[in-house]
């Protein structure tokens, strides 16, 4: 008989039983509908061992590689220790080792980890300060042998946590980091499919990581980055940006800026029409979208309408947290 | 393959299975989306989810495993009902099923069968 552990509790799974039933039964609080692995009501994750791939159909591949499965389809091949989607993992601590300005709007943090740590280029984490205030930021890096993570913190007009960044965080100083989460990631597979990339203002960040992981497994259909942003002060690593451009044929890179009466030498428009315009079809093409959940949002439409498959759209929303009085 | 054997096939089966629904539901949602006389219905939901949906609704049509009984359907449509949801819009999807699977070059027999079975969901959806 397989074991089921959620949490501290640890249930046994009869014969023929689904992991849903199995905890259900053990009254655990579940969320669950169709039972029949549709609606996807009941989608957990798998700490340990890999899930039956037959619980994982009709999943985004993101969420298959992160052992996320149906729970309500799941009969369970091995003892399993599983998680609910909003359940935290373990935390880990970090120490600034750098913080320099890329815009005065946007700040580079560069964050070093002693405890092993596993992510995906693209993945965000909650960041807590030791006065347990918390946030969400995308990482911008890539894993390397080096333990560090790169986030670029946009400041926000009466953010909390941004103007701490900007104003008290040193060097030196320790912050806790959350578990990676999200799907929003680079999945190698299909190398010489063409990906499109729409980032607003930090929305850079998942993109640049995520951008960095396609070259390094050797992506080798075209990549189109269109970064945007309403004035200068939101568009960075447009050097870096363009020398990526000339090291690899397949990078494309179009900085776009929509405000009015702005000289630069810069695309003028919205990043996401300018992208949506630049081709007939995105038939067959993986897309990624972060940033502004607006643009966001609308653009997952369209691409979707212009021909992209559901599951070829990833996306990651900056949904942001209104100051408390 | 013997005639005794493509009788047993189911209608799902013949269709072809997950893959046909896998198909088809990109190609549905985009035509439901685009129809302004019921995108309303579609609108401000969560693109993904509506995803699943769609493959749970054409799974059923083509007959295959599902466990949705008639009160199901009359939940999970409750909240439409409230915003006008009437036989005209039932047609909508219906001419939207058959012009999925027609680009999708199903039998025209077979589509008659897929359209029979959400068409018996008529009353259940429209909370009659």
């Amino acid at each position: 008989m397989r074991s089921i552990t959620i949490g501290e509790s640890t249930f046994s799974c009869q014969p023929d039983e689904t992991v849903l039933e199995t905890l259900l039964r053990g009254n655990m609080q579940v969320p669950n509908g169709c039972r029949q692995g549709l609606c996807q009501a009941c989608l957990m994750r798998s700490l340990d061992n890999s899930p039956p791939v037959s619980a994982q159909v009709g999943l985004k591949d993101t969420l298959q590689k992160q052992n996320y499965f149906l729970a309500c389809v799941c009969h369970p091949e091995q003892d399993m220790t599983v998680a609910l989607p909003n359940q935290q993992g373990a935390s880990i601590e970090a120490g600034v080792i750098k913080k320099q300005l890329l815009t005065p709007d946007i700040v580079q943090l560069i964050l070093e980890y002693q405890s092993p740590f596993n992510f995906f280029a693209g993945q965000f984490v909650n960041l807590k300060r030791p006065d347990g205030l918390t946030r969400s930021y995308s990482i911008a890096n890539i894993p390397l042998a080096k333990n560090i993570l790169e986030f670029h913190i946009r400041r926000l007009p009466n953010g909390q946590f941004s103007s701490w960044v900007y104003d008290e965080l040193e060097v030196g100083a320790q912050l806790t980091i959350s578990e990676a989460q999200g799907s929003c990631h680079y999945l190698p597979g299909r190398a010489e499919q063409p990906l499109m990339l729409v980032g607003t203002g930090s929305g850079l960040a998942p993109l640049h990581g995520i951008i960095a992981d396609a070259l390094a497994q050797d992506h080798s259909g075209p990549i189109h980055l269109f970064h945007g942003s309403r004035d200068l002060n939101g568009l960075y690593f447009v050097d870096e940006m363009r020398e990526l451009a000339e090291k690899f044929d397949n990078f494309h890179y179009t900085p776009c800026i929509s405000g009015e009466g702005i000289e630069s030498d810069h695309v003028q428009g919205r990043a996401h029409d300018i992208a949506l315009s630049s081709t007939e079809t995105l038939n067959g093409w993986r897309v990624f979208l972060c940033g502004h959940p607006e643009m966001v949002n609308q653009t997952k439409k369209m691409a979707f309408m212009k021909g992209a498959s559901m599951s070829d759209i990833y996306v990651d929303a900056f949904h942001v947290i209104q100051a408390e009085k | 393959m013997s005639d005794s054997q493509e009788t047993s096939q189911t209608l799902y089966e013949k269709i072809g299975g997950e893959a046909a629904v896998n198909a088809a539901v990109d190609i549905f949602y985009r035509k439901v989306l685009a129809d302004y006389r019921i995108n309303r219905f579609f609108d401000n939901t969560d693109m993904d989810q509506q995803i699943a949906k769609q493959k749970a609704f054409f799974t059923m049509a083509f007959g295959g495993p599902n466990n949705y009984t008639g009160q199901d359907m009359r939940n999970a449509h409750a909240r439409l009902v409230k915003m006008g949801l009437n036989a005209s819009h039932f047609d909508a999807v219906m001419e939207h099923l058959g012009a999925t699977l027609t680009e999708l070059n199903v039998p025209q027999e077979l589509i008659a069968q897929a359209a029979a079975i959400a068409e018996s969901t008529r009353n259940d959806v429209l909370g009659k």
